[in-house]
């Protein structure tokens, strides 16, 4: 029976200076490159194959496979094109938070799962595309990757084993947008972070037009963790096609927010429980499993064991593993406007259905909230989300309509409070963290 | 390394410091084109914003035209085009941080720095400027509600711890990250996201509580992942400090 918590990513986060390559060495880091460098790079990602190590950025497609999709050999002309390693660390997600911990805490372990994910997939360039509004996590990133080449981790002929790495950490400019791997590619290219359209895939035609692999940053940290202990002992964790360990991120009304790290497929329920509950004297109204752009679901849910399949089933996704929770002193018609304007915000533009469709959502999501509207916006609203999912170039758009027609499905009436109140019917300083407890009474 | 904090005269050509800096970051990368985005990070730090000559330079260097530049220091929320003032605080008013308290902080400070979204106060010649920005989600969601100066964490805020920051910055009072070094200068800050990195990776904690509440939890229990087969298993918490 494993553990209802196991700690591994996270295992270190409170030892002295963890993000020191003298902290990473003295427990165990780096020694996956000797196991990794003793094996051939198909071995390595049969490894990872064999895992079931499924991505951490959201969409849950097999790493491994993933991988394995990188063509090898010649090109038909018989040029031979290099191939690349761009690790999405561009997390912005709302709600998201679980990437940024880790690479502030230990960098490190990134740094590893790129050298051994590079000796897999033959590529001699690793670019690590982080977001920029995280200052302090871009230094701990240079320095770690600093510290590396001065110990040979990286470089040239790394460890005598002929492989060659290059490691460049990208800070990028502010837009959510770029964490769409395609459009990160393009931004990565000095571009406007605007998709592709696919195919050709990125495996084929990625960044320069190379083969090339992206992967989010718990995916990559993953990776040493399985080369060290094996597949088997990463697959004994998490539920039958949901293996492993996983971060998940608990914020909102909560006791105790914060990061926990589990198998996959343990419930809300399980996780509020260690979190202290729901904030005291309130009760769970809805929440997001997987970040905002995941259909939000609500205490009908709490046992829904959080891993692909069973979030699915659910009618959401399981996404980043974004918990955030809203009690019920929450507007989720404010909530969801919010998260649209964010969307109509983020758009990229290139995508007339997503540019002027989230204009559209907003216009009409905002007279509901200010009480203006019908009854009859509601079909509207929801009309509009009909011709803005599924008719973009990513999945910007798609997630933009999550929260909309989720909402109405769970709290139709509330909408209709709304109008028939001429206004919002929640005070918002209730839901605030620094409530009077009189406000809260 | 010094940051120039000066007046910036727009009318010369840059220094050539800055365009010799700009040419270390081209040659990081295979393809010219890709230093575009840290290029303009590095004319912020020495410029205060964007400029027309800073455009200029980086298409000369690219080999791209101005307009091509343009498109993209216009894409990105974090190039500015008017001048920023020497902090830049953002507030999180995405949902979460809204419904926690966000935008009751955002409205505080408007109020209490008298600007409004985008905007700098005026420099009076002898305090520090600050320019007032509400951001999207940080990815610090479980220390809301948050906020960002110069792009360094400041957690759990409130409507009053937030205008207490602000005085102290306005004052020139040392302030320090929750999570991360002193609160260096926004031009300060731009210098290191163009890869020029200023030695202050080993201030401030590896992780606020809140990003150890499971490890935590997992020592109290005694709970950690499966055993492995080789001895000196690096999995086990308990085995930790």
């Amino acid at each position: 029976m494993v553990d209802a918590l196991t700690p591994v990513l996270s295992a270190h986060w409170d030892s002295d200076r963890p993000w020191t390559l003298e902290s990473y060495e003295a427990t165990g880091g780096y020694s996956a490159l000797t196991t990794a460098f003793a094996l051939s790079q198909d071995d390595v990602i049969s490894m990872v194959k064999d895992s079931g190590l499924r991505g951490r950025g959201g969409a849950g497609f097999p790493t491994g496979m993933k991988w394995g999709f990188i063509p090898q050999g010649p090109e038909k002309d018989g040029t031979v094109k290099p191939h690349y390693l761009v690790v999405n660390a561009d997390e912005s997600e709302p709600g998201t938070c679980k990437d940024i911990p880790l690479m502030m805490a230990t960098p490190h372990t990134l740094v590893e799962g790129v050298i051994l994910t590079c000796y897999a997939i033959r590529a001699n360039h690793a670019f690590i595309y982080v977001r920029g509004e995280v200052l302090q996590v871009v230094r701990r990133l240079q320095r770690a990757v600093q510290e590396a080449y001065l110990a040979g981790h990286l470089g040239t002929d790394i460890h005598g084993s002929g492989f060659d790495l290059d490691v460049t950490v990208h800070a990028g400019a502010g837009a959510y947008i770029c964490g769409e791997e395609t459009a990160l590619l393009d931004s990565l290219e000095g571009r406007r972070g605007q998709p592709r359209l696919r195919p050709p895939f990125p495996a084929v035609a990625g960044l320069y037009a190379a083969p090339t692999v992206i992967n989010n940053v718990e995916s990559i940290a993953s990776v040493p963790c399985i080369v060290r202990n094996g597949a088997d002992w990463f697959a004994s964790m998490g539920t039958e096609k949901s293996k492993g360990m996983t971060l998940y991120s608990l914020s909102g009304h909560v006791a105790r927010p914060g990061q926990l790290e589990a198998p996959l497929g343990i419930t809300l329920r399980q996780l509020l429980d260690l979190a202290g509950g729901v904030r005291e004297g309130h009760q769970l109204k809805f929440w997001t499993p997987g970040g905002s752009s995941t259909p939000i679901l609500t205490d009908e849910h709490l046992d829904v064991p959080l891993d692909y399949e069973g979030v699915g089933a659910a009618g959401s996704m399981l996404g980043t593993k974004a918990l955030q929770i809203f009690d019920d002193t929450t507007c989720v018609v404010r909530a969801v406007l919010r998260w649209t304007e964010f969307y109509k915000h983020e758009s990229c533009g290139k995508c007339t259905p997503c540019r002027e469709g989230t204009w559209w959502l907003v216009q009409t999501l905002s007279r509901l909230e200010q009480g203006r509207g019908e009854e009859s916006d509601l079909e509207a609203l929801l009309d509009q989300c009909d011709n803005i999912l599924g008719r973009s170039f990513c999945a910007l758009a798609d997630g933009a309509v999550s929260p909309i027609t989720s909402s109405i499905q769970y709290f139709r009436q509330e909408y209709v409070d709304h109008l028939e109140n001429g206004g919002c019917p929640f005070d918002p300083a209730r839901s605030t963290l620094f409530a009077p407890a009189e406000a809260l009474a | 390394m010094t940051v120039s904090t000066g007046p910036t005269d727009e009318a010369g050509p840059l220094d050539a410091t800055t365009v010799a800096e700009l040419r270390q970051i081209i040659a990081r990368y295979p393809q010219s084109r890709s230093a575009l985005i840290p290029m303009l990070h590095l004319l912020q730090s020495v410029e205060g914003r964007v400029t027309a000559r800073g455009i200029e330079m980086c298409a000369d260097l690219l080999g791209i035209s101005a307009a091509e530049v343009s498109g993209v220091a216009t894409f990105y929320t974090m190039y500015k085009r008017r001048p920023v003032g020497t902090y830049h605080v953002g507030v999180c008013t995405n949902t979460l941080c809204a419904v926690m308290g966000g935008d009751a902080i955002f409205e505080r400070l408007k109020d209490h720095l008298d600007v409004g979204n985008d905007e700098t106060t005026p420099d009076d010649g002898g305090g520090a400027s600050i320019t007032l920005e509400h951001v999207e989600c940080n990815a610090a969601c479980d220390y809301a509600p948050v906020v960002m100066v110069n792009w360094e964490f400041m957690d759990n805020q409130t409507p009053e711890s937030a205008t207490r920051l602000v005085d102290d910055l306005r004052q020139g009072k040392e302030v320090r990250s929750t999570r991360g070094p002193r609160i260096c200068t926004w031009r300060e800050a731009e210098r290191v996201l163009a890869g020029f990195p200023d030695d202050r990776a080993d201030d401030g904690p590896a992780a606020g509580p809140a990003s150890l509440l499971g490890l935590r939890i997992a020592r109290e229990q005694g709970w950690s992942a499966p055993p492995t087969e080789h001895a000196g298993g690096t999995q086990n918490p308990k085995e930790g400090s």
